[in-house]
C-alpha cells in the first residue's frame, strides 16, 4: 500500500492490521517515533494523521492510507513545529529524551489547530506521559508559545483542576489506581475503567487491551 | 554493586597523550591530526594496548576514554558515564572544557565503550549510578582539561618562536599578546600529538571564582537532538541482516517451557522466521518486530512448575504482595543492629511518653519509558558485539564473557542512550534481556534485536523493595524524642540480587534510616532480614526512596505526640548542626516562611503543608509540600525544596534534577505500586500501573544551597525528602495518620 508520510509517498509491504507505529519505524526505518506501551496510555507514539495527533501504536495502518501522516522527522519542516522545537530548546525541556517526541508532536498539532490556545487547551492537549517529569519544563515551553505569561494562578498550575482536563478525568484515573490494589475478579471492570480515562484524550483506542484479555 | 567501596576507586592515573598511538585512533573515527588525550594510561602504555587490541572490525571499541581536540576546532569526548536524562554529558563537558578554555557547546559527547583496555584505564568498575558522576571524577576531568590546554600552549610557543609563558588563552584560543597573533585550537591539535603530558604538578587550575561555565546554567547539549527524535537509543538500533525478536516469559519465574501446543500454526504466521525456546521463555524470531511480537503472544505453551530443588529465586504460585508486606509488619525480634547509639532499652524505658507504630512501604517499578531491547551480533573476527541499555559496561562485559565463553576483550559492549534508567539498567538475573538475544543470535545465526513489550517489562522488571518497620520512640517530660528505634523487616536489593545475604546488613536496605542527622541520644536501628519472592532492584535513591518516607512520617507522628510543631522540632534536633539548620531555613524561606496549616486558600480549598529531610548519596535536602483533598484523593499544589549538594556544576541541570527526581517521588507517594497476586504481576501496562500525570505535577520551587561540604550527588538526593513532605502535609490537613504508600489507597474526607 501506499503512504503519504511526510510529504512524499512511500510504498509499504504491510498487512493492514499493523499498527503504523511499527510501520514507520521497521518498514520505513524512522526511529523517532517511539514505543513506549503500545496500549494508547504514553504517548510516545503520537504522530499527525491529517493534522489530528494520533497514537500510532493502536492505529492501523490501513485506516491511514489515504492521509497524510507527519512524523517527528519531518517536524522542522513545518513553521509551527520548528518553533515548538525552538522553545523546547529555549526552555531545556528534556532530559532522556524518550517521550519527547511525543511531547512536541503533540504540542505542534495543538498550535497549528489553534496558534493561541488558552492555558486550558494546553492543558487538554498535552496528556502524554513522561516518566523524567519534565512537566514543568513543558508547561513553560507551552505558555511561551501560547503567548500566555506563565503566572498561572494555583489552581491551574496545580493540577487543572478547572482546565480541559476536568475533575472527573482526573477522578477517573485516581479511581483505577487505587483499584489496581483490589483483587483480580474486578480486573476486567477495571481496564476499562482506565480505557475510558484513555479514550478521552486517543479516540484510537482499541477495543480490548491485553490486561483484560488475561483477566477474562 | 555489593561493594559501594568499589565506586571509590574511580577514576586511577593522570591524563595521557594518545595521540602517537595513530594506528588506532584512526580506525576509531579519530579526526587525522587531532590531539587526543587519554585517562590514566600506565607509563609504557602504548606497547600493551597494541596487543591486547586485537584485529577489529571496530577498533572503537578498543579506544578508551578520551578527549579528542579536531583540526575543525570541535572536541569531541567520550565519557564514561551514561547519559539518561541526568545531564551528565553535559555536566563532563562543562568542567573539561572550563579548564581547557574552550566553550563546551563545540563538545560532541558520546558515552565510552567497555574493554579490557578500558578498565586497566581507570583501574576498576564504572557505573552510572549513585550519583556520583561528577561527585567523584570532578578533579580529574579539571585535570585533563588543563593538561590539554598546557600542550595546546606549547605547541604555539613553538610555532610562533616564543616562550610558553609569554602566550594565554581565550575560549577556542591560544593568544600571543605582545604580537597580536593568535591560533586556533584546532590549527595546533596537530602540533602537540608528540608533546609529553605536562606533570600533574606543573598544572595550574582556574581559580574556581574566575570559572565561566562551572557553576554556571549552561545549555544542555542534547536538547536539538532529543527535540527532533534524532537522538539514538538501543531500541532504535540497527545493522544488516538483522531479525527482530520477542518473547513470551514464563507467568512465574522459575517455570521452565514445557509442550509448545500451537507451533506449527505459529511458525505459519505471517513473517515468522523461527520458533526458540529459551531458559523459562519462548521467543519469536521475525523480519518485523509486529510479527514476531503477535507471533510470540500466539504460542500455547505448558509451562513447567520448577523442580522441587531447583535453588533460583523462583515465584511461588501463592504470592500476593499484600498479604506479604502485612507478614513483614507481623514480624517480631530485634533484627541486626545497623546503627546504635546510647541506651534505647533504658531511654524508652524511661520516658514520660511513648509512641509506637508500624509503616510500610510498596513494591515498584521502574517504568523508565523505554522499554529494555538488546542488540547482539557475532562478528566475523570472533568478537561479539552488543548494544544495549547499560548503567555499568565493563559488568555487562564480564557476565557477558562468562555466559559465552569469550574473553572479555572479545566482548564489545555499545552504550546508546537511556530512554529513562531509575536503577534499570544494572546486571539483574533474570531481569535483562541480553543473555536471550544472544542465544537467538547464536542458533539463528544472524544478528537479533529483541525489544521487550511493555507487558513482558513489567513481568521480569525487578522490583524496588518494600518495607514493614516498627517504630517505637520515647519522649521526655518536654515532649522531646529521647529514644528511638526502628526495625526494618526488609530485604534489601544488594542482597535480593545476589541471592544471598552478604556480610553483615545491606546497607542499601536501612539507608535513610540510618544516619540521620537528629540529635536523638538513645537510638537503635536494625534490619530483620525476610526474603523476598519477588526479584528485587536499585531504583532511583535506592534504600533512601521509601526509608525517609517511613522515618520522617514516624518523627511527626512523634512530634504530634510531644504536642511539639513538626517543623521546630526538626530544628531543635538540629541544633549546633550549621549546614542543616540553614537548609532547613531555606526551604522554609523559600515557602514563604513556615506554616503548617490547614488553612482555607484564595481559592477557597482547604490545605496544609508538611516537611521531610534527607541525606541521601553525599547530599542533604528539604522539602515542604502544599496539599488539598478533592473527591477524597490527594492533591498537590506546591513543593518547595532545598537541596545543598556542597558546590555544583551547572545549576539548571541541578533545577531539572529537583524536579525529576520529585516528580517521581510524587508519584512513588500518590499512586504507584506493582502488585502481585497469586505469583503474577496485576499491571503489565500503564492502564493499571499508574505514573504521575502532567495534570497532577505540581509547581516546584528550587533553593540550591551550595554549603562548600564535599561535592555530593544530584540525581538521586532530591528524591527522598518528598514523599513524607506530603504524607506529612496530608496528616495535618486530615488529621488522619498516613503510615504507608501510595496514598490512593487511603480515602480522605475533602
Ligand atoms: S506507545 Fe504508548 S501510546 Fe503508543
Ligand atoms: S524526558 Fe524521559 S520520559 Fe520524558
Amino acid at each position: 500500500m501506499q503512504l503519504r508520510i511526510n510529504g512524499e509517498s512511500r510504498e509499504v509491504d504491510a498487512d493492514g492490521d499493523t499498527p503504523l507505529l511499527w510501520v514507520i519505524r521497521d518498514d520505513l526505518g524512522m526511529t523517532g517515533t517511539k514505543y513506549g506501551c503500545g496500549l494508547a496510555q504514553c504517548g510516545a507514539c503520537s504522530v499527525m494523521v491529517d493534522g489530528v495527533i494520533t497514537r500510532s501504536c493502536v492505529t492501523p495502518v490501513e485506516s491511514v492510507a489515504d492521509s497524510a501522516i507527519t512524523t517527528i522527522e519531518a517536524i522542522e519542516q513545518d513553521a509551527v513545529g520548528k518553533r515548538v522545537v525552538e522553545a523546547w530548546v529555549k526552555h531545556q525541556v528534556p532530559q532522556c529524551g524518550y517521550c519527547q517526541s511525543g511531547q512536541v508532536m503533540a504540542a505542534t498539532a495543538l498550535l497549528k489547530e489553534n496558534a493561541s490556545p488558552s492555558a486550558e487547551d494546553v492543558h487538554a492537549a498535552m496528556v502524554n506521559l513522561c516518566r523524567c517529569g519534565t512537566y514543568n519544563a513543558i508547561e513553560a515551553a507551552m505558555m511561551d508559545l501560547a503567548g500566555i505569561e506563565n503566572t498561572a494562578p494555583e489552581s491551574e498550575a496545580a493540577g487543572g483542576g478547572e482546565g480541559g482536563l476536568g475533575a472527573g478525568t482526573i477522578a477517573a484515573g485516581v479511581a483505577v489506581a487505587a483499584g489496581a490494589a483490589v483483587a483480580g475478579g474486578a480486573l476486567v471492570r477495571r481496564s476499562r475503567k482506565a480505557k475510558a480515562a484513555g479514550q478521552e484524550t486517543s479516540p484510537e483506542a482499541r477495543p480490548e487491551t491485553r490486561n483484560e484479555e488475561e483477566g477474562a | 554493586m555489593n561493594a559501594p567501596a568499589d565506586f571509590h576507586r574511580f577514576p586511577a592515573g593522570e591524563p595521557t597523550n594518545i595521540s602517537r598511538r595513530r594506528f588506532l585512533l584512526g580506525s576509531a573515527g579519530v579526526a587525522t591530526g587531532a590531539l587526543v588525550l587519554g585517562f590514566g594510561i600506565p607509563l609504557g602504555a602504548p606497547r600493551a594496548l597494541a596487543q591486547a587490541a586485537p584485529a577489529s572490525p571496530d577498533a572503537a571499541s578498543r579506544v578508551p576514554a578520551f578527549i579528542e581536540i579536531r583540526p575543525d576546532d570541535t572536541v569531541r569526548f567520550l565519557s564514561p558515564f551514561m547519559e539518561g536524562g541526568q545531564g551528565v554529558f553535559t555536566a563532563m563537558a562543562q568542567i573539561v572544557a572550563e579548564e581547557l578554555d574552550i566553550d563546551p557547546s563545540v563538545f560532541v559527547v558520546e558515552a565510552a565503550p567497555a574493554g579490557k583496555v578500558f578498565q586497566v584505564m581507570i583501574g576498576g568498575m564504572r557505573i552510572t549510578g549513585g550519583s556520583m558522576s561528577v561527585r567523584l571524577t570532578y578533579d580529574f576531568m579539571r585535570r585533563l582539561g588543563a593538561s590539554a590546554r598546557a600542550m595546546l600552549i606549547e605547541a604555539a610557543a613553538r610555532r610562533l618562536g616564543v616562550a610558553a609563558g609569554t602566550l594565554t588563552t581565550e575560549p577556542g584560543k591560544v593568544i600571543h599578546k605582545a604580537s597580536g597573533r593568535s591560533l586556533r585550537y584546532g590549527e595546533l591539535a596537530s602540533g602537540a600529538l608528540d608533546l609529553p603530558v605536562p606533570d600533574a604538578s606543573a598544572l595550574k587550575l582556574r581559580d574556581p571564582k574566575q570559572f565561566r561555565w562551572i557553576g554556571k546554567p549552561v545549555a544542555r547539549l542534547d536538547m536539538h537532538e532529543k527535540s527532533t527524535g534524532k537522538a539514538v537509543y538501543a531500541i532504535d538500533c540497527k545493522v544488516e541482516n538483522m531479525l527482530h525478536a520477542a518473547v513470551q516469559h514464563a507467568p512465574r519465574l522459575g517455570m521452565t517451557v514445557g509442550a509448545i501446543r500451537n507451533e506449527d500454526l505459529v511458525k505459519a504466521m505471517k513473517g515468522v522466521h523461527s520458533v526458540h525456546r529459551l531458559d523459562g521463555a519462548v521467543a519469536v524470531l521475525a523480519e518485523r518486530w509486529w510479527h514476531a511480537k503477535r507471533a510470540v503472544e500466539a504460542l500455547s505453551v505448558d509451562w513447567q512448575e520448577p523442580a522441587a530443588d531447583s535453588d533460583g529465586r523462583n515465584m511461588p504460585v501463592d504470592f500476593g504482595s499484600d498479604a506479604f508486606v502485612k507478614s513483614l509488619a507481623a514480624t517480631t525480634g530485634d533484627g541486626e543492629e545497623a546503627e546504635s547509639e546510647g541506651d534505647f532499652a533504658k531511654a524508652f524505658e524511661e520516658a514520660s511518653q511513648t509512641v509506637e507504630a508500624t509503616y510500610h512501604s510498596q513494591y515498584l517499578h521502574h517504568a523508565q519509558l523505554e522499554p529494555p531491547s538488546a542488540l547482539a551480533r557475532f562478528n566475523p573476527d570472533g568478537t561479539l558485539e552488543l548494544w544495549m541499555p547499560n548503567q555499568a559496561p565493563e559488568m555487562f562485559q564480564g557476565q557477558i564473557a562468562e555466559l559465552t565463553g569469550l574473553d572479555p576483550s572479545q566482548v564489545i559492549i555499545n552504550s546508546p542512550l537511556l530512554g529513562g534508567f531509575f536503577g534499570r539498567h544494572f546486571l539483574y538475573p533474570a531481569g535483562n534481556p541480553y543473555p536471550q538475544a544472544i542465544a537467538l543470535a547464536k542458533a539463528s545465526g544472524r544478528p537479533v534485536k529483541l525489544i521487550w513489550s511493555r507487558e513482558e517489562e513489567f513481568l521480569r522488571d525487578p522490583l524496588r523493595p518494600a518495607a514493614a518497620v516498627r517504630f517505637r520512640a520515647g519522649l521526655d517530660a518536654e515532649g522531646m524524642p529521647v529514644a528511638f528505634e526502628a526495625i526494618s523487616a526488609t530485604e534489601g536489593p544488594g542482597e535480593g540480587i545476589a541471592n544471598k545475604r552478604g556480610k553483615g546488613i545491606d546497607e542499601s536496605a536501612v539507608e535513610g534510616l540510618t544516619k540521620k542527622a537528629y540529635a536523638i541520644p538513645n537510638r537503635r536501628i536494625a534490619q530483620q532480614f525476610v526474603k523476598t519472592p519477588a526479584t528485587l532492584a536499585y531504583w532511583r535513591s535506592v534504600g533512601n526512596s521509601m526509608n525517609d518516607f517511613l522515618y520522617e512520617t514516624f518523627l511527626d507522628e512523634v512530634a504530634d505526640k510531644g504536642g511539639i510543631d513538626p517543623y521546630g522540632l526538626r530544628l531543635r534536633l538540629l541544633h549546633g548542626n550549621e549546614r542543616l539548620t540553614n537548609l532547613l531555613n531555606a526551604v522554609g524561606e523559600l515557602s514563604g516562611g513556615w506554616k503548617r496549616g490547614p488553612y482555607t486558600a484564595a481559592d477557597g480549598t482547604r490545605r496544609a503543608r508538611g516537611i521531610g529531610m534527607a541525606s541521601p548519596f553525599g547530599s542533604e535536602a528539604a522539602a515542604i509540600a502544599e496539599v488539598s483533598i478533592r473527591e477524597g484523593q490527594v492533591v498537590v499544589h506546591d513543593v518547595w525544596e532545598a537541596i545543598d549538594p556542597g558546590s555544583i556544576v551547572n545549576p539548571a541541570i541541578v533545577e531539572a534534577q529537583v524536579n525529576s527526581a520529585a516528580a517521581l517521588g510524587l508519584s512513588q507517594v500518590l499512586m504507584e505500586e506493582a502488585v502481585y497476586e497469586k505469583g503474577e504481576p496485576v499491571a503489565r501496562n500503564y492502564d493499571l500501573y499508574q505514573i504521575l500525570r502532567p495534570d497532577q505535577m505540581p509547581r516546584v520551587h528550587v533553593k540550591i544551597v551550595e554549603s562548600g561540604a564535599k561535592m555530593g550527588g544530584i540525581g538521586e538526593p532530591p528524591l527522598p525528602a518528598v514523599p513524607p513532605a506530603v504524607a506529612n502535609a496530608v496528616s495535618a490537613l486530615t488529621g488522619q495518620r498516613v503510615r504507608s504508600m501510595p496514598l490512593s489507597r487511603l480515602k480522605f474526607d475533602s
